[in-house]
C-alpha cells in the first residue's frame, strides 16, 4: 500500500524525515518496501508564472508563443500547445533543468523554428491528475516566481508499505496515521468519520434484502439525489494519483478516496439503473453465468455471493461491480453501498472466478463491520460537498455492528516472563491506548478492551504482549541464552550419512542436489516402473511426479556438465525418493485417520563418466569409467562405513545386461551397481556411464559403528598365492566363498589379484592371508589348510591348481 | 729390513694408496692389493707360526693391527667415495621441475547447500539442539492445521502449495516437524529441522524446491530475549563475530509475538561501500534480513497437550531460515536455480 505523507499529515505529523519514519515503522512491525518521491524532481525549476502575452505560432496552427513572467523582471518565451492558454493566466511552468516524472530532463528546444524556454504545465505532466486537454490555470492571487511545489503537490514523499495479512486496519490512511501515532508518540487527530451528516431509518424507495447474512455481516446504503457528475477537485485527484489510483469522476473518485482513507471499499450505483429499486444479496446458483465489468463470462457456484436487482446479477459481491448499474456521466441519483463480506469466502470466490481487485484484497482479510458506517459518513460529506448532492433521509443498515468488544486481562508477570524484560505497567497502558485499546488498571495487570478494527487479530493475552513489545521497542530486549541442560548431538545415522558423503568427496566425487520432481517421461526412458507419487497441481508436466530414483536427476546433472565440455564427471547425490505405497513408520494418531502418506527413502547414488583422473604427460590416456571403476568407488564408500557387502548379477533394464549387479547387505537387496545401458545413456546424450544407487537405511543399518580391537599387530601374517583354472561360468565370488569355507579359522583374508581367460576357462589367482592372534604361524602349520583349499576348489568348482 | 719394519712400510703404503683412491673400483683394487688373499700382509699373518717364538707375538700383533687399520681406512674411504659417486649420479639425473605433477583423482566437493547446512547444524548442536528430520510429503494437518493456519489461510491455496491428495501436501516449510516432534517428546525440547520444502514458484529468487532449517525450543521460562541471544550466537557463528542482530516485529500464524531477524551487513560500513556507493547486499540499510522467528503461539501447545505441553506453563521460541538464502548471502551465488544445475565449475568453488 502507498502512503502519501502529505495526505497522512492531515491526521498525524511525526515531524520525521521520510527515511527516519520508515526506519521507525520497520522496527515497530510495518515493513517499508521503499520510500520514493511521487511526481517531479529538480524542484527549483518548477515555478508559478504569469502569461504576459500570447501570439499565434507563425508556422503551426495549434501552437501559441507565450511570454511568461516569473517576477523581478525575469521572463521567458515558451511555446505551448494547449488550446486554453491565454494572456493574463497564472500558470505552472517547468523551466529548463526540470526533471519530469518519467525522469526526462527538460531542455531549451525549438518548436517549428521558435525557441521555447520551458513548458506550461498540464496536470498529467506533473502526475497530479490525468487531464491533458489543457494547461492548469492557477489562482491569480499567486505571486509569479513562487515555487510550484509550495502550491501544488507535484513532488510528494510516499512510503510503500507491505502490510501483513493480520493488519487490514493498516490498509488505510487513517489506520496508518493511528499506527504512526502509536509508533512515534505524535498526537493523532480525531477520525474523519466522527461527524456524520446522515440520519438513521428507512430510505424511501430503496429496498435491500440480504439472503445470506452469514456471508454478508453488514450491508449499508444511502441514496443521493441531484448528483452532478464531473471531475474531482485538484486536491482529491492529487491524493488519488499519489496513492496509485486513477481519477475518473467525482463520484467514483469519492468511493476510492474513502476506501483509501478509511479502509472501507464502497460501491456507487446509478440508482435509476437499479431495476425495481431493489438489491438482493444472494448466493449464485450452481453453474449460473454472469458477465463481469471486464467483459469476461464467468461460471459461478453457490459459494459465490451476488448482488442482484430485478433484472438479475449486477455485481459479484465485494469483488467487482456490474456494467448495468454503473455510474454514468448522466447519473443524478446515486445509491452508495458500504458493505461487509465474509473474508474467507470472499478469498475463495476471488480465486474461483480468478478476479482480484483492490476491494477484494481488502475484504478477504476480514474487515470490521463498523467500518461500513465510517465509510458512509465520510462519503456523505464528500458527496454533498463535491457533487452538489442532496442526501435522501435515512440509512439502510442490514446486519449492524459486529459483536461487542472483548476485554482481555494482561498480566504484568506474563509480560515480563515472555519478553525476559520488564515493561512498566504505566508504559504498557500508554502504548495500548495509543492504538485505541481501552485500558483499565487491574492491580497485577491491565484489563484491555480491543477496538473493533482489531477484533480478529487481538484475541488473547499473548496478542496484547506482542502489541506492547513491538511499540515498547524490541531493541531494548536483553540478549540472553537459555540456561537449559539439554545436550545436542547428531544421531548415529546422521553422522554416518556425513561420513558417506565425505568418503565419496575423498574419492573424487562432487555432490549434486537434484530435483525431487521430474517428468513421467524419465521413468519410461529409464525403464523403471516403480509406483510414483503424482502432484495434483504441478508447475508443469516436466515437474509432475516425484522421483523414485536419483538416476534421472543425476543423469541430467552429468549431461549438463558434459554438454559444457566437462568430459570427466563424477557426481553423487544423497537425496529422498518417494514411492506411492504406504510407508512403514509407526503412524501417528492423525496419520491413522488420514490418507496414507507415501513411502520416502533416503538414497545415495553416484555416477561417473570419462577419465578417472586427469590425463598428463606421464599418462596421456588414463583409465576411464566402467563397471569396475564404479565398484571400486563403492568399495571405498562401504569400507568407510564398515559395511560388509557382496554383489550378485543384476538385471535392471536401465543397465548394460552384462555389467549389471545388485548389491547385497546383510542379506538384503540394497541397490544397483553397473554400467548404464548404452541406449539409456544415449537418451541423455552420454557415452559410457557407470554408477550405483543404494537405499541408505538398508546400508546404514549394517554399518559397524563401534569397531572392537582385534590384535593384528603382535604376530605377523603368512601370505600365500594360489592360482586355479576354473570353468568360465564360475565367478570370483564363488571361488572366494569356497576358499574361505575350506580355509579354516586361521585364514583371515582372501583376495583375487589376477585374472586371465582362455577358451572356456578362467584363471583366477588369490592371495591368502593366514594369521593367529597368539603365535607366529609357520608354513608347515598352514600346509594342511592349503591342501584342503585346493581339494575343495577341485571338488566344488571343477577347478584345477594352476602349475 | 726387519719384519716389523716391513709391516710398518706396508701399512704406510696402504694408507697412502687408500687415501689417494678416487673411485670405488680403484679402492677395491687397492683393498685386494693390500688385504686380499694373495696380499703380503695377510700372508705375513698366516706365516706367523713359522717365526721363532720370541718374534711371533710382536709380529702377529703388529700385522693384525696394520690389517685392521687398513680395513678401517678402506671402509671409511668407501663410504666417502660412495657418497661422492651418488652425488655425481644424482647431479646427472635432472628433471624439469616445472613439468606438472602426476595427477591423482582430485577430491570432490560437498554441495554448497550441504556445506551450509552442516555449518548451521553444527552451530546448533553446539548450543544443545538435536537434529530431527521428517517426511517431505506430509499431511495438511501438520503443515497447516496444527500450525494455526485456519482452513481458509491463503497459503493453502493450490497456487501456494503442491497437493498430492486433499489432505496430503508437499510440505511448504519444515515446521510440520514442530508438532510431529512435540507429539513424540515431552518438554523440554530443543531441536532443529533441516530439510527440503516446496512451493509453486519459479524465478531467480524463488525455486519450487528449496531448503530450510527450522528451530524449536520449548521449556518453562524461555523468553524473547533468549530467542535474540540464540540467534545472535547463530549469526556470529555463520557471518562472523562482529555481527550484530536486531529483531523487527512481523506476523506469522504460528508464533506470537513474531519477528524477523536482521543481521548487520558484513559487506559494507553503514550501508556504503568503500568507494562511497550504496551496498548492493543490504541496499544501503546496513541490515540484512535472514530469517523469521517468534515465540511459539500458545495455540500450538493445544495440539500436543497429550504429550504434556501446557500453554500456561511452557514457553518457547521457533525460527525458520532458508539455507539457500544463507548460502547466497555468505557466498554470493546470484540465482537460486544455479543451486540445482550442479555445474561442476560452480560446485568446485565451494564445499
Amino acid at each position: 500500500m502507498k502512503l502519501p505523507l502529505f495526505w497522512m499529515t492531515d491526521y498525524v505529523d511525526p515531524h520525521l524525515p521520510p527515511a527516519k519514519l520508515a526506519e521507525r515503522l520497520d522496527l515497530t512491525g510495518t515493513e517499508v518496501d521503499r520510500v520514493f518521491t511521487h511526481g517531479v524532481t529538480a524542484l527549483e525549476h518548477f515555478v508559478v508564472g504569469r502569461v504576459l502575452e500570447r501570439t499565434q505560432h507563425p508556422d503551426a496552427d495549434r501552437l501559441s508563443v507565450c511570454t511568461v513572467a516569473f517576477g523581478d523582471g525575469d521572463t521567458a518565451q515558451i511555446v505551448c500547445g494547449a488550446p486554453n492558454v491565454d494572456a493574463g493566466q497564472t500558470v505552472g511552468v517547468a523551466r529548463p533543468g526540470a526533471v519530469m516524472p518519467d525522469g526526462t530532463k527538460l531542455k531549451r528546444a525549438k518548436l517549428r523554428g521558435v525557441e521555447s524556454q520551458g513548458m506550461i504545465l498540464a496536470e498529467d505532466e506533473v502526475s497530479i491528475g490525468l487531464d491533458h486537454d489543457g494547461i492548469m490555470v492557477l489562482d491569480d492571487a499567486l505571486e509569479p516566481g513562487t515555487p510550484l511545489a509550495d502550491v501544488l503537490p507535484i513532488a510528494t514523499d510516499v512510503l510503500e508499505l507491505a502490510i501483513t495479512s493480520n493488519r487490514p486496519d493498516c490498509l488505510s490512511i487513517y489506520g496508518m496515521a493511528r499506527e504512526i501515532s502509536a509508533a512515534t508518540g505524535a498526537p493523532l487527530a480525531p477520525p474523519p468519520w466522527l461527524e456524520d451528516l446522515g440520519t438513521p431509518g428507512d430510505v424511501a424507495g430503496v429496498r435491500i434484502e440480504v439472503e445470506a447474512p452469514d456471508l454478508c455481516p453488514r450491508f449499508t446504503a444511502r441514496l443521493f439525489e441531484d448528483v452532478k457528475i464531473g471531475p474531482s477537485p485538484a486536491w482529491l485527484k492529487a491524493r488519488l494519483m499519489a496513492s496509485g489510483q486513477r481519477p475518473i469522476n467525482n463520484v467514483v473518485d469519492i468511493t476510492n478516496y474513502v476506501m483509501l482513507l478509511t479502509g472501507q471499499p464502497l460501491h456507487a450505483f446509478d440508482f435509476d439503473l437499479v431495476a425495481g429499486g431493489r438489491l438482493v444479496v444472494r448466493r449464485a446458483g450452481q453453474d449460473e453465468r454472469m458477465t463481469t465489468l471486464d467483459d469476461v463470462e464467468r461460471t459461478l457456484d453457490p459459494d459465490v455471493l451476488l448482488i442482484c436487482d430485478d433484472d438479475g446479477p449486477t455485481s459479484i459481491a465485494g469483488i467487482m461491480g456490474g456494467q448495468r448499474s454503473e455510474v454514468q456521466p448522466t447519473t443524478t441519483r446515486v445509491l452508495m453501498e458500504a458493505a461487509n463480506w465474509d473474508g474467507p469466502n470472499l478469498q475463495r470466490t476471488s480465486q474461483r472466478v480468478n478476479l482480484r481487485t483492490e476491494a477484494s484484497s481488502r475484504f478477504e482479510k476480514g474487515l470490521a463491520p463498523e467500518l461500513s458506517m465510517w465509510g458512509q459518513a465520510v462519503s456523505t460529506k464528500l458527496m454533498i460537498e463535491l457533487c452538489g448532492a442532496r442526501l435522501v433521509p435515512g440509512t439502510i443498515d442490514v446486519g449492524g455492528e459486529g459483536p461487542p468488544p472483548k476485554t482481555i486481562r494482561l498480566r504484568d508477570e506474563k509480560v515480563t516472563r515472555l519478553l525476559g524484560a520488564e515493561v512498566p505497567l504505566g508504559e504498557q497502558a500508554e502504548l495500548l491506548e495509543r492504538l485505541d485499546f481501552d485500558v483499565v488498571d487491574a492491580g497485577d495487570g491491565l484489563d484491555v478492551t480491543v477496538p473493533a478494527f482489531r477484533r480478529n487479530d487481538v484475541t488473547r493475552e499473548v496478542d496484547l504482549i506482542e502489541e506492547v513489545a513491538r511499540l515498547w521497542g524490541l531493541e531494548k530486549l536483553p540478549t540472553t541464552l537459555p540456561a537449559h541442560g539439554a545436550s545436542g548431538r547428531l544421531t548415529v545415522e546422521q553422522k554416518l550419512r556425513r561420513r558417506a558423503a565425505d568418503a565419496l568427496v575423498g574419492a573424487g566425487f562432487s555432490e549434486a542436489t537434484g530435483w525431487s520432481f521430474q517428468s513421467p517421461e524419465i521413468d519410461r526412458r529409464l525403464r523403471v516402473f516403480e509406483p510414483a507419487v503424482k502432484l495434483r497441481n504441478p508447475l508443469s508436466e516436466d515437474l509432475s511426479v516425484m522421483r523414485t530414483t536419483l538416476l534421472g536427476s543425476l543423469l541430467a546433472s552429468v549431461r549438463h556438465n558434459v554438454a559444457r565440455g566437462m568430459d570427466d564427471v563424477r557426481l553423487f547425490e544423497e537425496g529422498t525418493v518417494y514411492f506411492d505405497r504406504p510407508h512403514s513408520r509407526e503412524p501417528t494418531a492423525v496419520e491413522r485417520r488420514s490418507t496414507p502418506l507415501p513411502d520416502e527413502h533416503m538414497h545415495l547414488g553416484a555416477l561417473l563418466t570419462g577419465r578417472l583422473r586427469p590425463a598428463s604427460w606421464g599418462e596421456p590416456e588414463p583409465p576411464t569409467a566402467d563397471f569396475f571403476a564404479a565398484k571400486g568407488v563403492l568399495t571405498t564408500l562401504l569400507g568407510a562405513l564398515r559395511v560388509p557387502w557382496s554383489v550378485v548379477r543384476g538385471a535392471d533394464a536401465f543397465l548394460h545386461p552384462g555389467r549389471a549387479a545388485r548389491v547385497l547387505i546383510g542379506g538384503q537387496d540394497a541397490g544397483w551397481l553397473g554400467e548404464l545401458h548404452p541406449a539409456v545413456a544415449a537418451e541423455w546424450d552420454l557415452g559410457r556411464v557407470a554408477g550405483f544407487e543404494l537405499d541408505l537405511p538398508t546400508v546404514l543399518a549394517h554399518a559397524v559403528v563401534t569397531p572392537y580391537y582385534e590384535d593384528v599387530l603382535s604376530f605377523p601374517a603368512i601370505r600365500q598365492d594360489l592360482a586355479f583354472w576354473l570353468p568360465a561360468e564360475r565367478t570370483a565370488a564363488e571361488l572366494v566363498d569356497v576358499v574361505r569355507g575350506a580355509g579354516g579359522k586361521l585364514l583371515r583374508d582372501v583376495r583375487v589379484f589376477d585374472v586371465y581367460a582362455r577358451e572356456g576357462q578362467t584363471s583366477l589367482a588369490v592371495r591368502l592371508e593366514f594369521r593367529a592372534g597368539d603365535r607366529t604361524l609357520t608354513d608347515e602349520e598352514i600346509a594342511p589348510q592349503r591342501t584342503k583349499i585346493v581339494e575343495a576348489v577341485t571338488a566344488k568348482l571343477e577347478g584345477a591348481l594352476r602349475g | 729390513m726387519s719384519t716389523a719394519d716391513r709391516i710398518a712400510a706396508l701399512r704406510a703404503e696402504g694408507e697412502a694408496a687408500i687415501a689417494a683412491a678416487a673411485a670405488t673400483a680403484e679402492l677395491e683394487e687397492i683393498r685386494v692389493r693390500f688385504l686380499g688373499r694373495k696380499a703380503e700382509l695377510p700372508n705375513l699373518l698366516r706365516d706367523v707360526g713359522k717365526l721363532p717364538p720370541s718374534e711371533r707375538g710382536p709380529v702377529g700383533k703388529g700385522a693384525n693391527q696394520a690389517r685392521q687399520a687398513l680395513q678401517a681406512a678402506v671402509d671409511s674411504r668407501l663410504a666417502e667415495l660412495e657418497a661422492l659417486e651418488l652425488e655425481d649420479k644424482l647431479a646427472a639425473d635432472i628433471v624439469d621441475v616445472t613439468l606438472p605433477g602426476t595427477p591423482v583423482t582430485p577430491a570432490g566437493h560437498l554441495h554448497i547447500l550441504t556445506a551450509t547446512r552442516r555449518e548451521i547444524e553444527d552451530v546448533f548442536v553446539g548450543l544443545g539442539y538435536r537434529v530431527v528430520e521428517g517426511p517431505e510429503i506430509d499431511l495438511a494437518y501438520y503443515n497447516f492445521d496444527a500450525l494455526n493456519h485456519d482452513v481458509h489461510h491463503p497459503a493453502r491455496a493450490e497456487s501456494d502449495t503442491f497437493y498430492v491428495a486433499d489432505d496430503v501436501v508437499l510440505r511448504t516449510q519444515t515446521s510440520p516437524m514442530q508438532v510431529r516432534t512435540m507429539e513424540q517428546q515431552s518438554p523440554p525440547l530443543y531441536i532443529i529441522v533441516p530439510g527440503r520444502v516446496y512451493r509453486p514458484d519459479n524465478d531467480a529468487t524463488h525455486s519450487p524446491q528449496f531448503h530450510q532449517v527450522e528451530g524449536l525450543a520449548v521449556d518453562e521460562d524461555l523468553t524473547l530475549g533468549d530467542l535474540q541471544g540464540t540467534l545472535l550466537a547463530f549469526a556470529q557463528a555463520i557471518f562472523g563475530d562482529d555481527r550484530k542482530v536486531r529483531l523487527r516485529p512481523h506476523f506469522f500464524p504460528f508464533t506470537e509475538p513474531s519477528v524477523e531477524l536482521d543481521v548487520s551487513c558484513f559487506n559494507c560500513k553503514q550501508g556504503f561501500l568503500r568507494d562511497g556507493s550504496r551496498c548492493p547486499l543490504c541496499k544501503g540499510t546496513a541490515w540484512i534480513e535472514i530469517l523469521g522467528a517468534g515465540m511459539v503461539d500458545p495455540n500450538l501447545y493445544g495440539f500436543v497437550a497429550e504429550s504434556g505441553y501446557d500453554p500456561e506453563r511452557h514457553q518457547g521460541f521457533a525460527w525458520g531460515m532458508g539455507i539457500e538464502r544463507i548460502a547466497f548471502l555468505k557466498h554470493g551465488v546470484p540465482d537460486l536455480r544455479m543451486f540445482f544445475e550442479n555445474d561442476l565449475r560452480l560446485l568446485e568453488q565451494f564445499g
